[in-house]
This record gives C-alpha cells, structure tokens and sequence, in this order.
C-alpha cells in the first residue's frame, strides 16, 4: 500500500530552483531514503511531503490526503532539520507538553527510556549533548503515535557511536510498524537502514531502487590506471564500448568502465605496440558509487 | 487543564526562569514605587498636579512601566526568538497551530502584567495609603486597553525582528521614548502642553492619562481611549498581516 507519493514537484526559491523534478512512492512500514549531496533538494522535498511548504507544481499525496490537511499533523510525526526548543525547557516539560498536542498520544515516560532519555527528564534542552537533542527531537516526532515518520538530516553532527545507536532506534521505529521517510546525505546510513533509496541531486531523482540493486550497478564499474609505454590518445579509448570515461593525471591515465574493461583496454595497447606499465585495477566502492550518482565531491566528513 | 491553559503555563514557567524578565517585570515597578514613596514630600497632596500626591501618579505609572516592559521588550524577544530558533516550525508540524503558541505567550504575558500590577496597587495601598482606583471598572478597561495597545505594537516588533535579538532592541528602542510619554522621568501631569499632547497619541501616555482619569475617580476620557483601541486595530492587524512564522 502507497503511503506517500510525490510525482514531479518542482519548487523554487526567486532564481533558484530547489527541486526540479521529483518523483517517488513511499510503501507502508519501509523505510525509505532520500540521499543526496547538501544543497541536492531534500530538505525542500521532504518539507513539501510534511506540509510546510507548498509545492511550484507536482502533485503529493500523504495518507491519501493532501500534504497540507490538518488531520496529517496527527497521522505524521516530524523530525526537523532546524526544529529548536526553548532553551530553558527541560526534557520532561517538552515531552509532557508535546503529548498534550496530540488526542492518542504514545506514553512519553515509556519513550523516553526507550531513547535513553529516562534520567535525563529534568535537563534543560540548552544543557542536552547534541545526541540527546537528536534523541528528544525523535522522541517528539514519534509522541503521537504516527503511521509516518519523517526524519531530515537524524545523525548529522552526531559521533560514530552515537549515530550508531541512532541507527537501531530507527529499526526499532520501524519495527513498530512505523513508516519511516529518512533523509540523509550518509551512503553508509542509506545502505544500513533503507529498504529503498532515492538519491537526489540538483533538484532531480538520479537514481532509485534498493541499495543492494544501486551498489550492484555502480560496482559493476572499474577503473583502470596505468603509465602507457608510449603516448595514446583519448579518443581511442573512448572509442571503446567499454570506456565511459577517461581522466590523465601526469603521465598515469585512468580508464573507467565496464564490462570487460581490462581486455579491450589491453588488447587495444597490445595492438599498438604500448605496454601498461604499473597498472592497478580497482573496483569502485561506496563512495564512489555514490559521487558517481551525484557528481560532486564529498564533504570532508563524510570521507 | 485545557491544552491553551497548559501552553501557556508552559510559556509562564519559561518566564520565570529568565531572572532578568522576572525581576524587571514583576518586581521592578513595585521596587519603583517603594522608592519613591519614601521621600515624604512626595506623599504629601500637590498643588501643581492638582491636588493629588506624586506617589499616587507614581502608582499608574509603574503599572504603564510594567505593561512596557512586558509588551515592548520581553514578549517581542520570545517571539523572535521561537522564529529564529525554529520553535513556530516544530509546532506548526504538530495538530497545534502555531498561531496557539502565539496566543499563549501573549496571555502569560498578560498574567505577568497582572501580577506586576496588582503588586503595585497593594504596595501603594498599603504601605503609602494610595487610594484604589475610584473608578475600577473603568481602571480596569483602561489597564487592558493599555495593555492590548502596548502588546498590539510589540506584536509588530515581533512581526519584523529577523531574530531575538533585533527584537529586544527595536523593543528597547521604543521603550524609552513611550516611557517619556507615560511620565516616568516626569509626570506628564507636569510636561509642556505641547508634549502631552503629543503623549496623548503614544499608546503609554494614553494609557497613562486614561488610568489617572480613573484613578481619581472619573470614567476615562473618551481621546485616550480612542488612541489605544486605533493602536490596538492597527498595529494588530499589521501583525497579523506582516508576522513570518519561519
């Protein structure tokens, strides 16, 4: 059963475009990803789905309803990028504040120890570590009981361990039989937790499918690089069906590719009398699946 | 206990735990008046103000002071700062609207003012033998006009202030002037025709002018109350107009 669909929004900001095409459905009780480089168009995407901005054009349907309808505020929990407390709120007053909200609320106390909150109900939000607070703000999207979950951007600034521990809590969602609709720009955390992904870049789905199916894609490429005994031009290793790209650095060339890649590379240098010297074959891992997907640089930290 | 009641004893604690705002709101204005009331001569009855005695012109101004303080500095700060903070979001994604949250500020905010106020008249009634108000309904209607038309301004302050910040400045900056008005320096019993005239038009001078009316036992005369309630439509429906929530 379809519990979100989004099919060709588009929403900009004066000049800019944020999204220009954006199209996915959401099953119910997956988790789904939404993966891309910062600046890709996710946060406006999943804002959109959580009805706090209203779409250029495209159309999107939660729980067969209208982003915007006010009975989705109940069904949809929310866990905001930049979504603040007071800062002299402490974690008991936030959560009993926050249950009131709501007509069936989930019990806040049993939640809180479920987050590992339990002996923290009388620190003030100011004093939280930035784990806690992720934790809070999860507890908070999750205190209405909701059949959706929207989480943007949830271990970002977090440490290895704490994210980690962020992880099992979102299985443990969905084990509730929570849809969770997760944005990340971690391939790890999409590879880890997402029964689906789409990667965003530049405003337009680029890729979509399970992570297994993405990975087994991208991995099927190779890249060769190799010092030519004599010079050899470009064009005649892109000539290659196998070939799609070719990058010099100095007097090494490197060949990316597919298939049998090496072979043709090979027999094309033998037939010219070239020999490939300190030649490395390698395959491509996550990373480069993933700047592959989105052709940008990775940031530092997500290295 | 409602869910308004609960958020806005929830806004109220908030309040509280700034000391700053608790001490400057609830017992600055009464601190004021103590002060004041200590110099003898000014609870003695003056020809100059018409017979009346300082400290009990003291006693409408500190409650003006309150209703400042509360409305043009502290209640625009919170405002901004839950829009800066992205607090009206968090809550906008939740079955509560933002504009609940609103609403609950501006009534603890009113409840502080109250309390300030009450303070006040039992201070000045008690320890320096300042007369109730003469005419209580009309105090009090003149006390909440007052009240809605500094709120209905610092509304506005909140409206346009990028961040907590700018709008505890911007609140500042009005403060002064509305204070002058309110005859915190001097009373305006005492300015210059032409500045209390111009007072008049300022929601604090009105304000102020509208209480003494009442405390010495008259019905408000009908200019300041027409000024507060023209503050009151107009900057209200400009921060209605103008306010962001994000």
């Amino acid at each position: 059963m379809t519990v979100i669909e989004v099919s060709n929004l588009q929403k900009r900001y004066g000049d800019t475009a944020a999204v220009r095409d954006v199209s996915f459905t959401v099953e119910r009780g997956e988790i789904f990803g939404i993966l891309g480089p910062n600046g890709a168009g996710k946060t406006t995407t999943v804002e959109c789905v959580a009805g706090l901005r209203t779409p250029d054009a495209g159309t999107i349907t939660v729980l067969d309803r209208p982003p915007r309808d006010h009975e989705l505020r109940r069904l949809v929990g929310v866990q905001l990028q930049e979504g603040q407390l007071p800062e002299k709120t402490t974690v008991r007053e936030a959560l009993e504040l926050f249950s009131a909200f709501y007509p069936e609320p989930a019990d806040w106390r049993a939640l809180a120890r479920e987050l590992g909150l339990g002996d923290k109900l009388g620190t003030r939000f100011a004093k939280l570590s930035g784990g806690q607070k992720q934790r809070l703000s999860i507890a908070l999207a999750l205190i209405g009981d909701p059949r959706i979950a929207i989480l943007d951007e949830l271990t970002t600034g977090l440490d290895p361990h704490a994210r980690r521990d962020t992880w099992d809590l979102i299985e443990g969602i969905r084990a509730r039989g929570v849809t969770v609709l997760l944005v990340t720009h971690f391939m790890e955390e999409a590879e880890r937790l997402c029964d689906r992904i789409a990667v965003i870049d530049s405003g337009r789905v680029v890729a979509l499918g399970t992570p297994a199916a993405l990975i087994a894609e991208i991995a099927a490429e190779q890249r060769l690089r190799f010092r030519p005994s004599e010079p050899i031009e470009d064009a005649l290793l892109l000539a290659l069906p196998e070939v799609t790209e070719v990058r010099r650095h100095g007097p090494r060339i490197e060949v990316v590719g597919k298939g049998e890649l090496l072979h043709t590379v090979i027999a094309l240098l033998a037939g010219r009398g070239i020999i490939a010297a300190d030649l490395r074959v390698e395959q491509a891992d996550l990373d480069e699946a993933y700047i592959r997907l989105t052709n940008r640089e990775p940031l530092a930290e997500e290295r | 206990m409602g869910l308004f009641a609960k958020i806005t004893r929830n806004e109220l604690r908030l309040f509280l735990r700034e000391p700053l705002v608790a001490f400057f709101s609830l017992a600055f204005p009464t601190i004021l008046v103590v002060i004041l009331g200590s110099i003898p001569e000014f609870r003695e009855p003056s020809e100059a103000l018409g017979g009346v005695t300082v400290i009990s012109l003291y006693v409408g101004i500190a409650l003006a002071l309150g209703l400042a303080m509360l409305g043009l500095q502290f209640m625009p700060t919170v405002l901004a700062s839950y829009r800066e903070r992205g607090v009206l979001r968090r809550v906008a994604v939740t079955p509560v609207r933002p504009v609940t949250l609103l609403g609950a500020q501006l009534a603890a905010t009113l409840v502080m003012a109250l309390v300030s106020g009450i303070l006040v008249l039992a201070v000045g009634k008690i320890a320096f033998d300042v007369n109730l108000p003469g005419q209580p309904v009309g105090f009090l209607i003149a006390y909440l006009l007052c009240g809605a038309g500094v709120f209905a301004v610092g509304l506005l302050v909140a409206a346009l202030a990028p961040s907590g910040k700018a709008g505890n400045a911007i609140g500042t900056l009005l403060f002064f002037p509305s204070m002058f008005f309110a005859g915190l320096w001097t009373p305006r019993e005492v300015l210059p025709a032409v500045l209390q005239r111009i007072g008049d038009f300022t929601p604090l001078g009105a304000g102020e002018r509208a209480l003494h009316d009442a405390a010495v036992g008259q019905w408000p005369a009908l200019l300041p109350l027409a000024v507060l309630l023209a503050y009151v439509v107009v900057f209200g429906a400009a921060a209605a107009r103008l306010f962001r929530w994000e």
